[in-house]
């Protein structure tokens, strides 16, 4: 690609003015309006949105696989100088899996679960190569081993419930790869899975494409896989292409306003204390789209003529398109949050919570007597202490632990053995009568802002509920008083009352979650991946809601997470947890800045920085998760670990600490290694 | 008083649904997620044209279910009043002596049909029986002669007298005036309709007319319109020929077989519905304390579910209603009249037929509560200390409404049959109470007979399969609008 002639030469696909729209009752509601861009061999083009934007429609479109209410409304398709929008269905299928091929963002549910993986390559290999027998069994072999599945032989014969996620997504590619796609389009490839295998698997990415010369579409929210696997980047927004640019161009000297503020919102230590900036108002419905810049409503640059006047596509510098009026920038730097770091003086002298030695273990039963035959151990053994007003993180991979540690503090599943005690009181032992009173000083966020409200009861009857529960307010004046107090709080209108959770987007319905928390007044809130089913700016609002409910209330969060970014945010405390154990504890500083044990420094190695020249060496981790079921001899973490020896094989490490504030437990720092 | 009114357990029953149905759609009104998955049944044509076939269906039941025994003219009085009510009166006024028979308001209605029996069956739209007999006439000498002929019916085509030949002319003159009443009938109701629609809506009659029809309305009048002009081009012509002949024939003791077919449809509602009523509560009750609390009580409920569920149907069936049989008729003190035995004894069937028939119900019950029960809301709902039954009242119930609406819906077409199969066998309901399954099990002598009798089956037959088929293509449409997975989220 040194040349504009051996670029155009290589192009594989040019997509000129694609509108896709979705039909609703008697209307066409646009989804896709007008986008352009191409894909050349060897290069990635990231395609970047907030969900919603119409990225996935995007894709689904060019290979004509929209959903039934999906059109094309108009523009072109061209792949390898085919207008696929014209082909012939029967050529179409050829196309698709052959020209170009998708993978998509949900390992579990894109393989068929009653077909063996061997038979899932063979269809397409049959299909696309014409290949059967023997050589399609050697080449599916050949396939699963470049996408780095060991034991090769066996897999093929297993079915996708075997697999793990992390090898779901490779077989997937394998798939995917089977019919010799010359682009591949991934669809938020690694969303679901956990940040080492993301890491494992965007690198697999990268290596197969540098091999086979592939162009790749890669259809991501994440600022840091951008950052990681994009030779251009696009921007999109409300279903049109804002913002195009090379990615070293992109990081460096994004020009629209809605690119800079995508930056602006992402959590990260240079702001840390201080407010994350936030794209007030919401993306258009599509029904009502403004005829001017779409981002208008929402732009702090915006005037009189953006609102009258759609902004052109157009090019600013080579490889650099924009649609946006404003020529030059206002100062990106300028409105970016004081980092008024607020240091909050040190732990105060009783703590709120405190778990000594919690365990948390499942009966594994089998057979018809039901006979336990063995133990989950999802968690094994937890100690921690959050003061007032502080935040601890709690930190780890799916599978670790630590959504099963705060509802065992919840006491919605009962531990097994050890003690938690909130305010100096005893919880696990407490009758449920007795419990009450403390209930209402703890209160839990979920994950999922969809599951976590019920659809047939109003805002109001969720947050009166707990009122009415923990009898707070009794009289009824004074209950629709204080739910419009709550809802005011995380910044609601008080008319909200008398809506349904199915009205309200998912930033406004993780706020009423976060109402109904406080509506009881607790102390300590646990947050269990409370931003990670957002977007980028809607996190960042929550966020800023959560630090100032902190600063106002004297809140104490547990906050449970995998995120780093906002762990580093957000959190004065953090814990790392690894097969239902915390490995590594201290402050933010020490755990983040200089981890000491093995696998957190794996673990950040992994994390895909949204800088360009921040990215530490990746330390690839070996397999994935053992079972929590049977976990292994001695340190966990030793058949992934490359320090392991022999003592780490035979004895789990004593707790080391490395300061006042910072422990560890790792065979590298116990006392007798140093001896 | 020129009645008595009786009231029957089925009807008590029957009343009370309708009245329940009514608070139901009320409170689901004032829901906005029940209005607007309601709303979604209403934009569905189907869903629509077969509920309109199905209201006239209900309705035909309800008017069944108002009983009463009409009072006897005095001097037939003392006669036929071998119960009737006692209490001589001290001004030797002779006493109100009321029938034994239970008649309906139906009956009432269709009294012409109901008492112009024939000697035994005659073919549809026939003035001659069936089958020869031997005739006796008088010839012009006076002789007595005996011939062999179809004899005239003492009903069916009466009013011809001697022109039985005019029979198709007079059929087809009536058919056109039918077809014009229906005709002008249903364009008065459509004109009526668009009206409204425009009154609702404000705008011009021919804007509202164009909106009915290019399915633009947010309600399925369209199909509410054909439903009802099918309807009425089926009834009337029915209804102006069943005046003077037996439309579909008449049966073995020459009754009128359009009117067993109406008096089946009331069978066919109760076993339906009051069915559910058994149902419900067992399979709602078991299905969630099974799945919410899981741990021995789930393993108890489900035990007893799959006992009851590896026992076959039809076995646990007859057995009970052989078991009720020989109590009911040990005890012939308990009924006042036939009706109200047999009555009892319908009930009876549902009873046994609802027991049998939860299983189904409850294990979806079960699963889906123990699918909520994992979701965050009721976990949330938990760490308030919420106690368990609230959550199962505010959290669970609700949650599963739509399951069981569409269980309710779908369950009515199959206990229909259910009845049809178990009369057909034998144990089903009463013998002298009319329904689809006891004139399908007579059809099994009538087919068998040379020549073949096949009115009686193929009238039983479209009726029950136009009911069934409208259920069904309304369960379709309520389950469209109440799954969640079909309906989106919302
Ligand atoms: S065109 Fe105007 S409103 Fe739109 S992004 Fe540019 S400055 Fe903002
Ligand atoms: S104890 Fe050994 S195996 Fe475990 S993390 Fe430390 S060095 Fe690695």
């Amino acid at each position: 690609m040194s040349d504009g002639a051996t670029l155009n030469e290589r192009l594989l696909l040019e997509v000129a003015r694609l509108r896709i729209a979705f039909v609703s009752g008697r209307s066409l509601l646009p989804a896709v309006d007008g986008v352009d861009f191409q894909v050349a061999a060897g290069e990635t083009l990231a395609l970047l949105g907030e969900s919603g934007c119409g990225k996935s429609a995007t894709a689904l479109g060019l290979l004509r696989l929209l959903p039934a209410a999906g059109r094309v409304a108009g523009g072109e398709v061209c792949f390898e100088g085919r207008d696929l929008l014209s082909l012939p269905e029967a050529e179409m299928r050829g196309v698709r899996g052959g020209g170009m091929a998708m993978i998509f963002q949900e390992p579990a549910t894109s393989l068929n679960p009653v077909l063996t993986v061997g038979h899932q390559l063979g269809e397409v290999l049959a299909r696309h190569l014409g290949l059967s027998g023997q050589p399609a069994r050697e080449r599916s072999l050949e396939l699963l081993r470049a996408v780095g599945i060991a034991d090769a032989e066996r897999r093929l014969g297993e079915y996708p419930f075997q697999l793990s996620g992390g090898m779901k997504q490779r077989v997937m590619i394998a798939v995917a790869l089977a019919g010799n796609p010359r682009l591949l389009i991934a669809d938020e490839p690694t969303t679901a899975l956990d940040v080492t295998i993301q890491a494992q698997i965007l690198e697999l990415l990268r290596q197969l494409q540098a091999e086979r010369a592939m162009g790749m579409l890669l259809i991501t929210h994440d600022l840091g896989v951008v950052a990681q696997m994009a030779t251009r980047v696009a921007v999109m927004y409300a279903g049109q292409i804002v913002e195009e640019a090379p990615r070293a161009v992109f990081f460096s000297a994004a020009r629209h306003p809605y690119t800079q503020k995508l930056f602006a919102a992402l959590p990260d230590l240079a702001r840390r204390g201080g407010r994350l900036e936030t794209i007030p108002g919401q993306v258009p419905p599509l029904a009502e789209m403004p005829g001017g810049c779409r981002f208008a409503s929402r732009c702090e640059y915006a005037w009189e003529r953006c609102r009258r006047q759609a902004p052109e596509w157009r090019q600013v510098a080579v490889g650099h398109r924009l649609r946006c009026h404003l020529d030059a920038l206002p100062d990106a730097g300028a409105s970016a949050g004081v980092a008024a770091a607020v240091e909050v003086e040190e732990a105060a002298a009783t703590p709120l919570l405190s778990v000594d030695a919690l365990r948390v273990h499942f009966p594994i039963r089998r057979g018809i007597l039901q006979r336990t035959v063995g133990h989950v151990r999802a968690v094994d053994g937890v100690s921690l202490e959050l003061a007032r007003g502080r935040t601890l993180a709690l930190v780890g991979e799916s599978g670790c632990g630590k959504t099963t540690v705060g509802k065992a503090i919840l006491q919605l599943i009962a531990a097994s053995a050890g003690s938690v005690r909130l305010l100096g009181q005893e919880l696990g032992g407490l009758a449920g009568k007795a419990r009450r009173p403390l209930r209402r000083r703890m209160q839990m966020i979920f994950q999922d802002p969809f599951a976590s409200l019920n659809p047939r009861m109003s805002v109001g009857e969720i947050i009166g509920e707990g009122m009415g529960a923990l009898r707070i307010d009794m009289q009824r004046q004074g209950r629709a008083a204080a739910i419009a107090a709550v809802l005011d709080q995380v910044g609601l209108e008080a008319a909200a009352a008398h809506r349904y959770p199915h009205e309200f987007s998912g930033g406004q319905r993780q706020r009423i979650a976060i109402a109904r928390a406080l509506a009881v007044q607790p102390d300590l809130v646990i947050c269990d991946e409370p931003t990670s089913a957002l977007d980028v700016s809607v996190q960042a609002q929550i966020l800023n809601l959560l630090a100032t409910l902190q600063a106002d209330l004297g809140l104490a969060y547990l906050f449970i997470t995998h995120n780093f970014a906002v762990v580093d945010h957000l959190a004065h405390e953090v814990a790392v947890m690894y097969l239902g154990r915390i490995v590594e504890r201290g402050s933010v500083d020490e755990v983040l800045r200089s981890p000491q044990h093995p696998y957190t420094r794996a673990l950040l190695s992994a994390v895909p920085s949204a800088r360009l020249d921040a990215q530490p060496e990746f330390i690839r981790l070996p397999g994935e998760t053992p079972s929590p079921a049977n976990p292994p001899t001695g340190c966990h973490f030793h058949p992934r670990c490359r320090q392991a020896t022999d003592a780490c094989r035979e004895r789990y490490p004593a707790t080391s600490v490395l300061s006042a504030t910072h422990s560890v437990r790792c065979h590298l720092y116990s006392q007798d290694a140093a001896r | 008083m020129a009645f008595l009114p009786v009231i029957l357990w089925s009807d008590v029953l029957i009343w009370l649904l309708f009245v329940a149905a009514g608070v139901f759609g009320w409170l689901s009104l004032r829901n906005p997620l029940w209005r607007t998955a309601w709303q979604r049944v209403g934009r569905s044509r189907s869903g629509m044209a077969s509920a309109t076939v199905l209201l006239v269906f209900v309705l035909v039941g309800l008017l069944d279910s108002l009983h009463y025994r009409p009072r006897l003219e005095n001097d037939a009085g003392h006669l036929a009043s071998s119960d009737a009510v006692p209490g001589e009166s001290a001004a030797g006024k002779p006493p109100a002596a009321y029938a034994v028979e239970v008649l309906s308001l139906l009956d009432a209605i269709l009294t012409p049909l109901r008492t112009r029996n024939e000697k035994t069956y005659s073919e549809p739209l026939a003035t001659r029986a069936y089958a020869k007999e031997s005739i006796e006439s008088r010839d012009a000498a006076g002789e007595l002669q005996k011939t062999r002929d179809y004899p005239r019916l003492k009903h069916g085509g009466i009013h011809l007298g001697a022109d039985e030949a005019g029979r198709d002319a007079d059929i087809g003159q009536r058919l056109l005036r039918a077809l014009a009443l229906a005709i002008l009938a249903w364009w008065a109701l459509a004109a009526a309709t668009a009206a409204r629609l425009a009154h609702r809506e404000a705008c011009a009659h021919r804007e509202a007319w164009r909106r009915i029809w290019s399915n633009e309305s947010d309600f399925a009048w369209n199909a509410v319109l054909a439903a009802a002009g099918a309807v009425l081009l089926v009834a009337l012509p029915l209804g102006m020929l069943a005046v003077h002949y037996h439309v579909f024939g008449t049966d073995k003791v020459g009754q009128d077989v359009l009117y067993q077919v109406l008096k089946s449809v009331r069978t066919a509602l109760v076993i339906g519905l009051v069915t559910t009523l058994v149902t419900l509560p067992l399979s709602i009750f078991l299905g969630v304390l099974a799945g919410y609390f899981r741990g021995w009580v789930d393993d108890l409920i489900q035990y007893l579910y799959t006992t009851l569920s590896s026992i076959p149907g039809v076995l646990l069936i007859a057995a009970a209603v052989l078991m009720m049989q020989v109590l009911i008729d040990n005890h012939p003190q308990w009924f006042a009249t036939a009706a109200e035995r047999a009555d009892l004894r319908l009930l009876a069937l549902c009873f046994i037929l609802g027991v049998t028939s939860w299983t189904g119900l409850c294990r979806l019950l079960r699963g889906e509560t123990l699918k909520l029960r994992e979701l965050e809301y009721i976990q949330a709902a938990q760490a308030f200390g919420v106690a368990d039954l609230r959550i199962i009242g505010r959290h669970i119930l609700p949650n599963l409404m739509h399951i069981v609406i569409i269980a309710l819906v779908m369950d009515f077409s199959s206990l229909v049959l259910a009845e049809a199969v178990l009369s057909y066998v034998g144990i089903g309901v009463d013998p002298t109470m009319i329904s689809f399954g006891t004139m399908i099990n007579n059809a099994r002598m009538e087919l068998a007979r040379e020549p073949m009798v096949w009115w009686s089956l193929a009238a039983a037959f479209v009726f029950m399969f136009a009911l069934v088929l409208a259920a069904n293509l309304l369960a379709d449409a309520v389950r469209d609008a109440f799954d969640p997975r079909i309906a989106g989220s919302a």
